[in-house]
């Protein structure tokens, strides 16, 4: 029996002919005009994504800091309210649980927005976390089912949100939020994103979604707005080199053999869950790494596609994700893969079904940042 | 898009067409152009190569899928078609013309009159 969960947004995206798929749990749009159409229109004006499948979990009261810092690799002392980071949470093996964005509402309320489908198992650690943790217990709440997230993304975000809000975008920086009301609705309006462009991700009441999705699209009509599918969320991230949960990170890979050692913070305060296996690591030295490759050849490399040295001697690793670049018209992917190999320039093969394909290994984000 | 009456069709969503007693074109529907999404790859035999019904035959990509494609029938490929190899967004816009392949058998009009014809593919769709 079919279990599959809507968004609040369901029928907006039957009535702008989406097609619908299951992913992870939820009956969301892969695209409605085409994965291409809307990848450009996120690049060159603006694109609206449903994600509201994604997972919302409030830490509040005394204790917060300290928790979140307890449970997450990133300092979130650091945080100033309003602002916002990326983070993860690791297993004790030193494994990432998930990756997230912390974002600090008020002195002692933060918002932590996880991955759809790894919230239950996000919440269950984080609830056994606080059961085990010996500081000043914050409360924990999974809001997930309170929320619908709209991402407003590209180059004219600001301009055509603008339109349907008193709170003055323009002071909203980049991975920094403000609560206001927009289209007549409470809104955390946070500058964060998963695209590469500029843009907002919006945190209405769920039951809102529909009236502020159709407002942004009808104010956004002469710009070129167009809703955007699953399909070019991909391609967008991928285009940056941004981590997804399930093809870069799972529970067996350390944040320092992913590029992640940027959000890992060894030295803050107090210790945190995996910690010390992250050490070891550091200590030892990473053998993997996360790098880019493309190739101007025809293959297209695609997750879990087998990486071999030049005279196909050994197996040094394999792709987690890949796609044809919609804005370079080339092969790109995301290779996990032996460290030894990871210097800019080195040739590889990607094997793509039966033949050995030549890519290189280039520098991230494949496209280059505005 | 409506189905051609003169081509038939296979549960694997290609077409084939009867260009002469001994030929048949083959392409994919516009049903599996649209299920696809933006076609960016396509990969096809050389010719020469005999293939049997139901046999993969090559592989087209769109920005998301990896699929491969079937030989409605048993021949041997004369023709394979190049330009649309170069350039395979093309069968995003015109599926039922831009054909991939000529297969050449001398049953060829018997094995392209056992396969599906148009109103029983469109009613198969429907039922998907």
């Amino acid at each position: 029996m079919s279990m599959l969960k809507r968004t609040a947004l369901y029928e907006e995206h039957k009535k702008l002919n989406g097609r619908i798929v299951d992913f992870g749990g939820w009956e969301l749009p892969v695209q409605y005009s085409g994965v291409l159409n809307e990848h450009t229109a996120v690049r060159n004006a603006c694109g609206l994504f449903d994600v509201s499948h994604m997972g919302e979990i409030f830490v509040e009261g005394p204790g917060s800091i300290e928790f979140i810092n307890f449970v997450t690799t990133n300092d979130a002392s650091i945080l100033a309210v309003e602002q916002a980071q990326y983070s993860a949470f690791c297993n004790e093996s030193g494994g990432i649980v998930d990756d997230l964005v912390v974002y600090r509402l008020g002195e002692e309320r933060f918002l932590l927005v996880v991955n759809a489908s790894n919230t239950d198992k996000d919440f269950s650690h984080l609830t056994r976390a606080l059961e085990s943790y010996s500081g000043q217990k914050p409360r924990i709440k999974n809001a997930s089912g309170e929320f619908s997230q709209i991402a407003v993304q590209g180059p004219l975000a600001q301009k055509i949100l603008q339109t349907l809000t008193q709170t003055d975008l323009s002071l909203i920086k980049t991975y920094w939020c403000k609560e206001g009301i927009l289209c007549g609705v409470n809104t955390i309006i946070a500058r964060t994103g998963y695209t590469g462009e500029d843009g907002f991700e919006l945190y209405v009441p769920w039951s809102d979604g529909p009236k502020v999705w159709e407002a942004i699209l009808d104010a956004g009509k002469g710009a070129g707005i167009l809703p955007c599918g699953l399909g070019a969320r991909d391609t967008l991230r991928l285009e940056m080199k941004y981590a997804l949960y399930g093809h870069e990170l799972n529970d067996d890979t350390n944040p320092l053999e992913v590029g992640l050692a940027w959000i890992t913070k060894l030295k803050k305060a107090g210790t945190f869950i995996g910690k010390p296996a992250i050490e070891a690591m550091k200590a030892a030295g990473p053998k993997k790494t996360l790098v880019g490759v493309k190739s101007l050849g025809r293959g297209i490399p695609r997750q879990g596609y087998e990486i071999y040295d030049l005279d196909r001697s050994s197996l040094i690793g394999t792709i987690t994700s890949g796609t044809q670049s919609p804005t370079l018209k080339q092969s790109i992917g995301v290779a996990f893969m032996d460290k030894k190999f990871e210097t800019i320039g080195t040739k590889v093969l990607v094997k793509v079904r039966d033949d050995f394909h030549e890519f290189e290994v280039c520098k991230t984000p494949f496209i280059e940042k505005k | 898009m409506s189905y051609p009456n003169n081509y038939k069709y296979t549960k694997e969503h290609e077409w084939a067409e009867l260009v002469s007693d001994t030929q048949i074109r083959v392409g994919i529907t516009d049903h599996a152009q649209n299920s696809l999404g933006d076609i960016v790859f396509l990969e096809l035999p050389k010719v020469g190569r005999e293939l049997k019904s139901h046999e993969t035959f090559g592989v087209v990509e769109s920005i998301k899928a990896v699929s491969d494609l079937y030989s409605p029938v048993n021949g041997k490929v004369v023709q394979a078609n190049s330009d649309l190899v170069s350039d395979p967004a093309k069968i995003n816009s015109n599926p039922h013309t831009e054909w991939m392949l000529v297969l050449e058998s001398a049953d060829a009009k018997t094995q392209f009159a056992g396969l599906m014809d148009a109103a029983a593919y469109s009613e198969y769709v429907r039922s998907l």
